[in-house]
């Protein structure tokens, strides 16, 4: 690849953003090709040098906050013909409530992630909750005299306790997951914002 | 490294790396690669955020026929590296503090 093709690349890749980030980030990225060539790489050389085009988009792209994406949209919109305003506004009880409700389902969607995971980490803690009581009273009933089912108390504490471990590993483990899948829907919808400029 | 830690050590790597004398984007990263990885994207962030806190001033200068953006420190540029060299002293002093029984044990072993 060389330098046209990678600042090619590298502009599609941002297309959507305000022109003025785009611009800045194009020459840059172009000094920094430049100032390689000047000690003696090629071309090439100097693009491969920079690292996956790809990554890098992504990384410029999870740098900026997904407000301002969203705020220079609204100032783009703010150009549209005035007829297209006022079908807008005119529709708005029909395309509001279909993107309200679809807003909303993602939003459940998302919600009912953590809920799962909530729930999850409420039966480890009553697991381990249940242990310590299952302990106590186990302890309590066989000093009273009552042996068998002191006994049979303190295996089902023993039970729990294990049951709790082992979710305890469960949760967490989910939890990591959702916090990336968090960070991947940010970057999707960015995506999303960004590509419908391009269509 | 933890990411909060490591994103002020660069800013401060940054600001080090121009506090001689004015650089450019690519002087920057060559002098401080030797010592801690810095992509061209995470430079980039980098000064501009250091831009908006004053920390650095921007100027563009023509080289080989071409632009060339050049980067000059402020006074709260190097009042913030001096803030650095403070607040390590105190990280190091903290260091030692944590480490002290294990360089009491490598003692031990050796006399």
């Amino acid at each position: 690849m060389n330098k046209q093709e990678f600042l090619e690349k590298l502009k599609n890749g941002l297309c959507g953003l305000p022109s003025q980030d785009i611009d800045e980030r194009l020459s840059f990225y172009s000094e920094m090709i430049d100032d390689r060539v000047e000690e003696g790489l090629t071309e090439e050389d100097a693009v491969a040098e920079l690292g996956n085009i790809e990554e890098i988009t992504s990384q410029i792209l999870n740098d900026i906050p997904l407000t301002k994406i969203i705020k220079d949209k609204m100032k783009k919109k703010i150009d549209l013909p005035i007829w297209v305003i006022v079908l807008i506004i005119i529709g708005s009880p029909i395309w509001a409530s279909i993107l309200g409700s679809l807003l909303s389902a993602v939003i459940s969607i998302y919600i009912s992630f953590w809920v799962c995971i909530i729930s999850l980490w409420a039966v480890t803690i009553a697991l381990g909750a249940s242990t310590f009581a299952l302990l106590v009273c186990g302890i309590i009933t066989i000093i009273k005299g009552n042996v068998l089912s002191g006994i049979v108390m303190l295996s089902v504490a023993c039970i729990a306790s294990g049951l709790s471990i082992f979710f305890d590993y469960g949760c967490k483990w989910a939890s990591k997951g959702i916090v990336l899948l968090t960070k991947k829907i940010g970057l999707w919808i960015k995506k999303l914002f960004i590509k419908r400029e391009d269509a | 490294m933890d990411i909060q830690l490591k994103r002020g050590l660069l800013d401060v790597c940054v600001l080090a790396a121009i506090k001689n004398e004015d650089s450019y984007g690519y002087k920057i990263i060559k002098d401080v690669k030797p010592y801690v990885e810095l992509s061209e994207s995470t430079l980039y962030t980098i000064l501009k955020r250091l831009e908006r806190a004053n920390m650095l001033s921007v100027h563009t200068a023509e080289h080989e026929g071409r632009l060339r953006k050049y980067y000059h420190i402020t006074s709260a540029g190097l009042n913030r590296i001096e803030e650095f060299k403070n607040e390590w002293k105190e990280m190091l002093s903290i260091y030692k503090f944590i480490t002290k029984e294990d360089i009491q044990n490598e003692q031990t072993r050796v006399s």
